[in-house]
C-alpha cells in the first residue's frame, strides 16, 4: 500500500489590501468627505486671524461687556473703541429658549400624531406639508410675522402681562409690547417646529413593534403604550432634535432682525420691546462699519459659531446614541 | 333535512349608528357651549373661540370615554386631543404664511416684472414699472453656482459617510457663512463683492443638506447590491460607479434639489458679500449681483409705500413659487421609484 502522493499546495496570501483604483477612489472620497469638516475648519481659522486681536484687547468683557461703541475723532480714526456682546448674549440665549420651551412641547405632541394617530393619505400629506415648512426661508418667516403675527402675539403678550406681570420675567419698564424677545421667541418657536417635529417622528417612527405589540397585548391604552415604550425609547433622539432647533434658532439672522427691536442692553423683561441677539447685531452693525468694527464682528460671528457648534454637536451625540440619523 | 343558517356577517368593529350620534352630539354640544361661553365672557375673535371650542370638546370627550369605558379610557383620550392640538398648530403657521403671501402677492405680479430690472425705478415707482429679471438672473446664477460647488463634496461626503464610514457635516448659522467668505476671500483677495462670492456662502450653506440627503438615499441602497457588485469582481470604485451611484441617480438629483429649496431664499449671507445690484449682471465674477431675497428685502426696508409694499410681497410670491416648484419636484422624483 502506497501512501497517495500528497501535493500540499504553498500558502497563499490572503491580503485585504485594496487595489490601485480602489486606493485612489478611497482617497478621492476621504478627501471630498472631508472637505466639510476642512471648512469648519477654516471658518474657525479665518474668524479667529480676523477677530482674535479684539478678544485679546477685550479680554473677558467682550463676552461679558454690553457695550458697543467705536468713537472716532475728527481726522475720522478711531480714538476709543469698546466691544462687548454680552446683552446680545442674552438675547441670543433668551430668544431660544422661549422658541425651544414653546416650540418642543407642540412639536412633540405634533410628532405623536403624526406616527400614531394619523392615517393615509392625511399623514402623507402632513408630513410634507411639515417638510415644505422647514425648507421655508427665515426671510418669509420674519416678513410674515411682522406683518401678520405681530399683532396677535402682542395681545397674548398684553394678556400675560396682565395676570403673570407679578413674576419679574413678565414685567414691563414701559407699555411697549411691540417688538419684544417674547414675540421673536414665539417665531423662533414657529420655525424649529418642523425641524423638531420631522425629527421625533422619525424617532419615534422607529420604535421597535414588538414593543408596542406587547404593550397592547398587555391591555395598555395609547396613553400607557406611549408613556411606557415610546417615551423612554425616543427620550434622547427627541432632546437630540430639540438642541438642533436651539442651534437653528440661536443662528437665525434675518426673521430676528425683521421682529425684533434691536437695542443695545440688557433686558430680561421678554415682554418689553427691545432686546437682540448675536447674528441680528452682525448684520445691523455691518452696514455702517468700519475695518476695525468689521474685526469686532468678526469675533462676535466666531463666538456664535462655537457656541451653535457646540450645541450641534451635543445634538448629533444624543441623536446618534438613541438610533437615528437624524436631520 | 337539515336548513343550515348562514349568519349575516357582523363588523362588530365599524362604529355603529349609535355611536356616530354620540359624536355627533359632542361636536354639537361643544360648538354650542363654547358659544354661549363666549357670548357670556369677554372672550372674543376667532382665537378666542377656537381655544374654547378646544377646551370644551376635550372636556366633553373626556366625560364620555369615562362614562362609558373607565378612567384610562378617558385619560387616553386627553392624550388624543392634544395631540391633535399640537398638530393644528404646527399647521395653522403654514397655512397664514401661504394664504398671506398669495393674498398680498398676486397683486405685485405682472408680465413686465420678468423682464424689466430695477437700474431705473425706485422701490416706490409704481408697481407697473421696473422689475425683477435682474434679481432671477441673480439668484439662478448664485444657486448653480452654489451648486457647481457642493454637489461633488456633498455627494463625496455621503459616500464617504456610507462606503468607508464616519461623521462629519454640521449646519452652520448663515451669517457666519457670509462673515466667513468675506474674511477669507472678499478683503485678502478680491477685495469687490460680487456674484461668485454669494455663490461661495450659499455652498457652504448647502453642502450640509445635499450630504445628509444624499447620505440617506445611499443608505436605502440594498447592502446585498454592493456585495453582488464585489462579488462579481468588481472593485469598490467599480461597485460605486457602476452600482450604487446609478441606483442613488434619483435620489441625488432630489439632494440637489432640496439642497437649491433650502438656499434660494438665504438672505443675511448675501447681504453681506454680494453686493446688491439694481441692475442686470450675467457675469458672476464682477461688479454687485442682485438676488430675489435681497430684492425682496429692499423693498420692504427701503420702502414705505403701498408700491413697495406690493412688490416685496410679489418678490416673495415669486420665492414661495420656486420653492413649491422645487418642493413638488423632489417629491415627484423620489416617490415615483420605489413606490
Amino acid at each position: 500500500m502506497s501512501t497517495p502522493n500528497l501535493v500540499i499546495p504553498p500558502p497563499r496570501e490572503i491580503t485585504t489590501k485594496p487595489r490601485r483604483s480602489d486606493q485612489i477612489f478611497r482617497g478621492v472620497v476621504t478627501v471630498g468627505g472631508m472637505a466639510s469638516l476642512v471648512i469648519l475648519g477654516l471658518i474657525a481659522l479665518f474668524l479667529s486671524v480676523k477677530g482674535i486681536h479684539i478678544l485679546r484687547e477685550e479680554k473677558f468683557g467682550f463676552i461679558s461687556g454690553s457695550k458697543w461703541e467705536v468713537i472716532t475723532d475728527d481726522s475720522g480714526s478711531i480714538a476709543e473703541s469698546s466691544f462687548g456682546i454680552g446683552a446680545m448674549l442674552v438675547g441670543t440665549l433668551l430668544c431660544s429658549i422661549i422658541a425651544i420651551a414653546i416650540g418642543v412641547p407642540i412639536a412633540v405632541l405634533g410628532a405623536l400624531y403624526l406616527t400614531f394617530y394619523a392615517k393615509g393619505a392625511v399623514k402623507n400629506f402632513l408630513v410634507s406639508l411639515v417638510d415644505l415648512m422647514a425648507a421655508f426661508p427665515s426671510l418669509l418667516y420674519g416678513f410674515w410675522a411682522f406683518f401678520i403675527f405681530m399683532s396677535s402675539a402682542e395681545y397674548w403678550a398684553k394678556l400675560l402681562n396682565k395676570y403673570f406681570g407679578f413674576i419679574p420675567f413678565f414685567e414691563v419698564p414701559a407699555p411697549i409690547f411691540e417688538r419684544s424677545p417674547f414675540i421673536a421667541g414665539l417665531v423662533l418657536a414657529i420655525m424649529i417646529i418642523p425641524i423638531v417635529t420631522s425629527i421625533s417622528r422619525e424617532i419615534f417612527d422607529q420604535t421597535p413593534l414588538d414593543r408596542i405589540q406587547a404593550a397592547y397585548a398587555l391591555g395598555a391604552s395609547k396613553l400607557a403604550m406611549i408613556r411606557a415604550v415610546v417615551i423612554p425609547f425616543g427620550r434622547g433622539g427627541v432632546i437630540g432634535g430639540a438642541m438642533l432647533g436651539l442651534g437653528r434658532a440661536m443662528g437665525e439672522t434675518v426673521a430676528v432682525y425683521t421682529v425684533l427691536n434691536v437695542v443695545y442692553q440688557i433686558n430680561w423683561q421678554v415682554l418689553f420691546g427691545a432686546g437682540g441677539n448675536v447674528a441680528s447685531l452682525i448684520l445691523l452693525k455691518f452696514g455702517e462699519a468700519g475695518p476695525y468694527e468689521v474685526d469686532a464682528l468678526m469675533a462676535a460671528g466666531l463666538i456664535l459659531f462655537l457656541l451653535t457648534l457646540f450645541v450641534n454637536a451635543v445634538a448629533d451625540v444624543l441623536i446618534n446614541r438613541f438610533g437615528s440619523k437624524g436631520r | 333535512m337539515n336548513t343550515t343558517t348562514v349568519p349575516t356577517p357582523q363588523k362588530p368593529w365599524e362604529t355603529t349608528n349609535k355611536q356616530r350620534l354620540s359624536t355627533a352630539s359632542i361636536i354639537f354640544a361643544a360648538i354650542l357651549i363654547s358659544f354661549i361661553v363666549i357670548k357670556l365672557t369677554g372672550l372674543d375673535g376667532k382665537l378666542g373661540f377656537l381655544s374654547t371650542l378646544f377646551i370644551v370638546s376635550t372636556l366633553l370627550i373626556f366625560i364620555q370615554q369615562w362614562r362609558l369605558r373607565d378612567k384610562a379610557a378617558a385619560k387616553d383620550s386627553l392624550l388624543s386631543s392634544f395631540a391633535l392640538l399640537g398638530m393644528i398648530m404646527t399647521v395653522i403657521p403654514i397655512v397664514s404664511i401661504v394664504y398671506t403671501v398669495v393674498i398680498k402677492g398676486y397683486k405685485g405680479i405682472h408680465f413686465g416684472m420678468f423682464i424689466n430690472d430695477m437700474s431705473l425705478n425706485s422701490v416706490n415707482d409704481p408697481i407697473k414699472d421696473g422689475g425683477l429679471l435682474h434679481a432671477l438672473v441673480g439668484t439662478i446664477i448664485m444657486v448653480g453656482g452654489a451648486l457647481v460647488i457642493s454637489f461633488p463634496i456633498g455627494v463625496l461626503t455621503a459616500l464617504y459617510l456610507t462606503e468607508i464610514r464616519g461623521k462629519l457635516s454640521r449646519p452652520i448659522p448663515s451669517i457666519v457663512a457670509g462673515l466667513f467668505i468675506l474674511s477669507s476671500l472678499v478683503y485678502p483677495v478680491t477685495k469687490s463683492l460680487s456674484g461668485m462670492m454669494g455663490s461661495f456662502a450659499l455652498s457652504i450653506l448647502m453642502i450640509p443638506t445635499i450630504a445628509r440627503t444624499s447620505e440617506e438615499m445611499l443608505r436605502l441602497i440594498p447592502q446585498e447590491l454592493r456585495e453582488a457588485g464585489v462579488a462579481l469582481g468588481g472593485t469598490q470604485w467599480r461597485t460605486v460607479a457602476g452600482v450604487i451611484l446609478p441606483a442613488a441617480r434619483s435620489g441625488l438629483v432630489t439632494a440637489i434639489i432640496l439642497g437649491m429649496a433650502r438656499i434660494i431664499g438665504e438672505t443675511a449671507p448675501l447681504l453681506l458679500v454680494s453686493g446688491g445690484g439694481d441692475s442686470l449682471n450675467f457675469n458672476p465674477t464682477s461688479g454687485a449681483m442682485g438676488s430675489l431675497p435681497y430684492y425682496i428685502w429692499k423693498a420692504f426696508l427701503t420702502g414705505g409705500t403701498d408700491e413697495a409694499f406690493a412688490r416685496a410681497w410679489g418678490g416673495l410670491l415669486v420665492l414661495l413659487a420656486f420653492i413649491f416648484i422645487l418642493f413638488g419636484l423632489a417629491r415627484f422624483i423620489s416617490g415615483r421609484k420605489g413606490n
